[in-house]
């Protein structure tokens, strides 16, 4: 149990372990469309944090401003896949708002596209 | 029909569009440090959790626990207004985990992917993987130092059987000017491959 992808983990409890205490062992349909660069922002009124891990509180601490999944996997140390399953947790209490990113199933388009465009010239 | 509270339209009100563009290329050849050179915070990093049940995820041998493992996935960011922000993906270039790739390219806007003249075919793949799904890609050749030869785009191009209209660009991925030129290049390039402008 060492190498480098595995330091993650509880030590003494092993792989698969700890997601699965984090996330009850359940997977999520709603989880799965959920983009790594899906925004999600905290709904002010989410006050009730009772029944809330502490993963669940993090995230709702960071998204007082916007943030992808993929942002928040990585500022709370899990793996995608567990990211999303505490997100939509979040989402079915209201907690959260998430917005897909702008053309989740197909590529951008021309204003899009152009705005982008602009955007990385002026950097 | 469900009223939204005011409270999470208010929320959804602060969340910006995002695009994707994606950084490939085999092994080594100069992903994460051209997230860096463009990204506006040091690159991050995930993992994606693999079992041995993911799609085509067979040849884990040698990786103890037995049923995991993961996939480090680097990431950089652009705000480009409060209204929209860009992410930038690399991703490793091992062939095992181009499946991931599947995911990661669904409604981006194309990827760049680098080339080390020294090992033209660890790109390969990559090129292959998003030629076959239709998404615009740019080639970027790195110049690694030691190269022994420096090849010509046209070289390159007939070396891996790329196709007339993709561009090809030399770039040096530690050099922000140059990573923002071949983004400019991929949004350009993309733009390019629209359907004709309906006169709406
Ligand atoms: N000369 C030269 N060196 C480069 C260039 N791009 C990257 N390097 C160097 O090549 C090495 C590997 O670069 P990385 O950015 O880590 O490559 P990577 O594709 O992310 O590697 P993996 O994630 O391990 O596949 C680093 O030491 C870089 O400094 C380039 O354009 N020119
Ligand atoms: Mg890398």
């Amino acid at each position: 149990m060492t190498g480098d992808e595995t330091q993650w983990f509880d030590e003494a409890a092993g792989p698969l372990v700890r997601p699965y205490a984090m996330t009850g062992g359940r997977t999520r349909p709603g989880a799965a469309w959920l983009d790594v660069a899906t925004q999600v922002v905290t709904v002010p009124s989410a006050s009730e944090r009772l029944g809330l891990g502490p993963e669940h509180q993090a995230i709702l601490d960071l998204c007082h401003r916007a943030l992808s999944v993929a942002e928040l996997a990585s500022y709370v140390n899990v793996p995608l896949v567990v990211i999303k399953v505490l997100i939509s947790d979040l989402m079915d209490r209201g907690d959260v708002v998430v917005r897909p990113p702008a053309q989740a199933l197909q590529a951008p388009g021309r204003d899009l596209l152009q705005a982008v465009l602009d955007g990385v010239r002026a950097l | 029909m469900v009223s939204v509270p005011s409270d999470q339209r208010q929320a959804a009100a602060l969340a910006p569009e995002s695009v994707k563009i994606l950084v490939a290329g085999g092994f080594g050849v100069g992903k994460t440090t051209m997230v860096a050179s463009v990204s506006e915070i040091p690159p991050l990093s995930t993992e994606e959790l693999l079992t041995e049940a993911s799609d085509g995820i067979d040849d884990l041998a040698g990786i103890e626990g037995k049923t995991t493992t993961t996939v480090a996935l680097d990431f950089g960011r652009i705000t480009i207004s409060p209204k929209l922000v860009m992410y930038l993906f690399g991703t490793p270039g091992q062939d095992r985990f181009w499946f991931m790739w599947d995911e990661l390219a669904r409604g981006a806007i194309g990827a760049i992917v680098l080339i080390d003249t020294r090992r033209l075919d660890a790109s390969f793949a990559a090129i292959d993987f998003f030629e076959r799904r239709e998404i615009p890609f740019v080639v970027g050749i790195n110049h690694f130092d030691g190269a022994e030869h420096r090849y010509e785009p046209e070289e390159i191009r007939t070396a891996l059987a790329i196709s007339p209209g993709i561009p090809i660009v030399p770039c040096d991925a530690r050099k922000r000017d140059a990573s923002k030129l071949i983004l400019i290049r991929l949004i350009e390039h993309a733009m390019s491959r629209l359907p004709a402008q309906a006169s709406a």
